[in-house]
């Protein structure tokens, strides 16, 4: 740790001494050098550096893009020392939908720069970027857990779509018991996210909310997510592990859950839209098999659901450049470009027009159909609980993890969860 | 007990004139007054990279500091550690989750490369064609960066494509692959696995220096009276060598008490494997709480306190009483 501390000061003050070097005197007119931290999970880099691309040739600027780790949570993590530290080296920041309240005081208010435009984008989204009336980012792509099936496989073996987890249990374990009879060794019945890291959280929030057990936390602030329909969900999950799913789904996240699905081990798997592009690509292996649908139902009561998720491009308050930034951001979240990116990565408009857009549809067919599922996903209780956001997510997804292992039975983990996040609340949020 | 009243007999009798003592004191006084001079210089880089960041971390757990306003924090007192309304470090089960973690590691990872460690010391202190180049050889798990040790490692021992199931299925140990880092079960053990193939290779080098540096004519006295081996190993080797594997356990069980990286990159923040290092990262950086974490911290530097200053005197106690007998 000692070493690491030092190591970090002394990159700190060689990046510092760089940036004063080349900061002597950059003025409006001359072309100036933005970058942008992008993600790389699928083909998010390389839909960056294209859209990137495309602003630099059109504004005579310089991007240089600035790659950052897959997990959410490590995400943060590194954007929290570098904007603690009021570093310059990223201008524009990819942002996740429920970090405006853990971050927002580090951005700039991009309303000035707008124009108006926010208001073509879905309004749920906005009004989480906006803190105190000012709008932190800008809506770049939205995201909803959705269900991927083999339709090959489903045909072949005589199942449905299934409408309800219990059906989703019985059906992937049948395929899965047929399959390995078949010599299909290494075949499994589902895939989703299990590490112990913030996509856990989105799944198992949309286990809850599938039985109508709530949003962990509700509106008013309220710790509710020890009910009886939460102890449902979970008991219902907690057999999964080692029955339809493997063990290591313990440790995946969105990446390595579609290394499985994808190289044709799986016959459902849980994820956000952008597997549906490369599912589809021309090297894989299930090239045309896939269907989507939504995340099933609790049971007969239940509802089809989705954890909403999303990026957004926010621009930081320490950037030289400010306004070149915020050009960048609103040309990335522009119509043309998320129009672009939909078609060649799936990645969700955040502006409804597209979702009537013929050329979108076409390349995106479930767009259109869960359509609802998009617009009315389920939201992380992130606004309510502000910056312990982090701890009670936290909190949250080490329940479900000890329960999806077998360590602990669903109603003594949520018990314990109840606890553990009123002792987070500290009698107030 | 001769040879230092002896000591004494001759200081006595060199002291007697008083002219002499007078200079000799000034002598001594200048001596340690040179002595502090050469020594400033290193106690004040100590003081400069060790001390200040200790202290500043000590302070910082008795505030509410968080780490985008580390300037403007509040003195909380004790609260950080214990208070009545939300508990604090000291009544968080996964503190004491994350403690009992790390003690269990550092017990079963440093007895298991001390005994191997041993062996491959003895094995490398024998004369054999192609000595040097396995004593190169060897160093390499030690060499590698343990980030990128440890990324290797994951991918190894994956569920879907890790080598190491595919070696184990091939050879008929098991029948399904195995998800090392993933079951709360298996994932200590495979860290464990993991600590001991990258620093065995050290213990057996401090162990190997002790070796060699061992008196020649017990040996020769032993294989004289024809002991066997065995009992030589127990009665002779394994004494004299003990000074030298003392300072080796120490140094790994430092090492292994702060452990990080390592189990970061095998199995993030998991609480099965969360050692107290990752515990207050977690809430430094993660929870952006810098009161609280520093509080962690400042926890874990008076546990590797504690236990370095009973190992130490312990040990010392047990080799004195040895000397004796």
């Amino acid at each position: 740790m000692q070493t690491f501390k030092l190591f970090t000061g002394l990159t700190g003050a060689v990046l510092l001494a760089t940036n004063a070097l080349s900061a002597n005197g950059a003025s409006a007119q001359e072309p100036v050098e933005i970058s942008i931290s992008c993600g790389a999970v699928g083909v998010e880099l390389e839909l960056c550096q294209e859209g990137a691309d495309a602003w630099a040739e059109k504004t005579g600027n310089t991007v240089s893009l600035v790659s950052t780790p897959n997990s959410t949570t490590e995400r943060l993590a590194l954007y929290q020392q570098l904007l603690s530290a009021g570093a310059k080296d990223i201008d524009v920041f990819q942002i996740d939908i429920i970090w405006p309240g853990i971050l927002g005081s580090h951005f700039i208010d991009l309303a000035p720069y707008s124009g108006g435009v926010e208001d073509k984008h879905f309004e749920a989204i906005v009004s989480t970027n906006t803190i105190d009336g000012e709008l932190k980012a800008m809506p770049w792509f939205t995201d909803a857990g959705v269900l991927y099936y083999r339709k090959d496989l489903l045909e072949q073996y005589g199942h449905d779509v299934p409408e309800t987890w219990a059906q989703l249990t019985d059906i992937a374990r049948d395929i899965k018991e047929q399959e390995r009879a078949a010599g299909n060794d290494g075949f499994w019945g589902f895939v989703f996210q299990g590490r112990a890291y913030e996509g856990l959280t989105t799944n198992a929030l949309e286990w809850l909310d599938a039985y109508g057990a709530g949003t962990i936390v509700d509106a008013d602030g309220e710790v509710t997510v020890n009910n009886p329909q939460a102890v449902e969900a979970l008991t219902m999950v907690s057999g999964w592990v080692g029955d339809i799913a493997p063990e290591g789904v313990l440790n995946y996240a969105e990446e390595e859950a579609r290394g499985v699905f994808q190289s044709g081990n799986a016959a459902f798997m849980r994820n956000w839209p952008y597997a549906w592009s490369l599912g589809n690509s021309e090297d894989s292996p299930i090239k045309g098999k896939i269907g989507v649908a939504a995340l099933p139902k609790g049971g007969e009561n239940g509802q089809h659901t989705g954890t909403l998720g999303g990026w957004n491009l926010a621009v930081s308050r320490y950037s030289e450049h400010p306004e070149e930034a915020a050009d960048l951001a609103m040309y990335l979240s522009s119509q043309a470009e998320q129009r672009r990116r939909a078609i060649k990565g799936a990645y969700n408009p955040t502006i409804n027009a597209l979702y009537s857009d013929d050329e979108v549809l076409a390349a995106n067919p479930f767009f259109g159909e869960l359509h609802s599922t998009f617009v009315n996903a389920v939201a992380r209780p992130s606004e309510v609980v502000g910056r312990s956001y982090n701890r009670v997510s936290n909190a949250f997804w080490n329940a479900t993890h000890s329960v999806l292992s077998g360590a602990v039975g669903a109603d003594e983990a949520l018990e314990g969860l109840e606890g553990s996040l009123n002792r987070i609340k500290r009698g107030g949020w | 007990m001769a040879s230092s009243s002896a000591l004494t007999d001759s200081r006595a009798s060199s002291s007697a004139p008083t002219r002499s003592r007078a200079s000799s004191n000034a002598l001594t006084r200048s001596r340690v007054r040179s002595a502090w001079m050469f020594m400033i210089p290193m106690l004040a880089v100590l003081a400069l990279v060790a001390g200040w960041p200790l202290l500043r971390t000590i302070w910082l757990s008795f505030t509410d500091a968080t780490l985008d306003a580390t300037s403007n924090a509040q003195f909380i007192g004790l609260a950080n550690y214990y208070n009545a309304t939300w508990g604090g470090v000291l009544s968080d089960p996964m503190w004491w989750n994350s403690v009992w973690n790390t003690l269990w590691f550092m017990g079963v990872s440093v007895s298991l490369e001390l005994v191997l460690g041993l062996a491959l010391a003895l094995l490398l202190n024998q004369a054999f064609r192609g000595r040097g180049l396995l004593r190169a050889a060897v160093l390499v798990p030690w060499a590698i960066p343990t980030v990128v040790s440890a990324q290797m490692w994951g991918w190894m021992l994956h569920d879907q494509f890790g080598v190491i199931n595919d070696m184990l299925m091939t050879v008929g140990f098991i029948s399904d692959p195995i998800a090392w880092t993933a079951g709360s079960t298996t994932a200590m053990w495979a860290v464990v696995m993991v600590d001991v193939w990258k620093t065995t290779p050290f213990m057996a080098l401090l162990i190997l220096t002790g070796l060699q540096m061992l008196p020649s004519d017990c040996y020769e006295a032993a294989k004289v009276d024809g002991v066997h081996p065995f009992k030589v190993f127990w009665k002779v080797t394994l004494p004299l060598l003990k000074p030298a594997i003392m300072v080796a356990v120490i140094f790994r069980a430092l090492d292994a008490l702060r452990i990080f990286d390592l189990i970061y990159v095998l199995t993030s923040n998991a609480s099965s494997t969360m050692t107290m290092s990752v515990y207050a990262r977690q809430q430094l950086v993660d929870f952006q709480d810098v009161g609280y974490g520093s509080a962690a911290s400042t926890m874990l530097f008076l546990i590797i306190a504690v236990l370095t200053v009973a190992y130490i005197t312990l040990g010392k106690v047990k080799l004195g009483s040895e000397g004796q007998s």
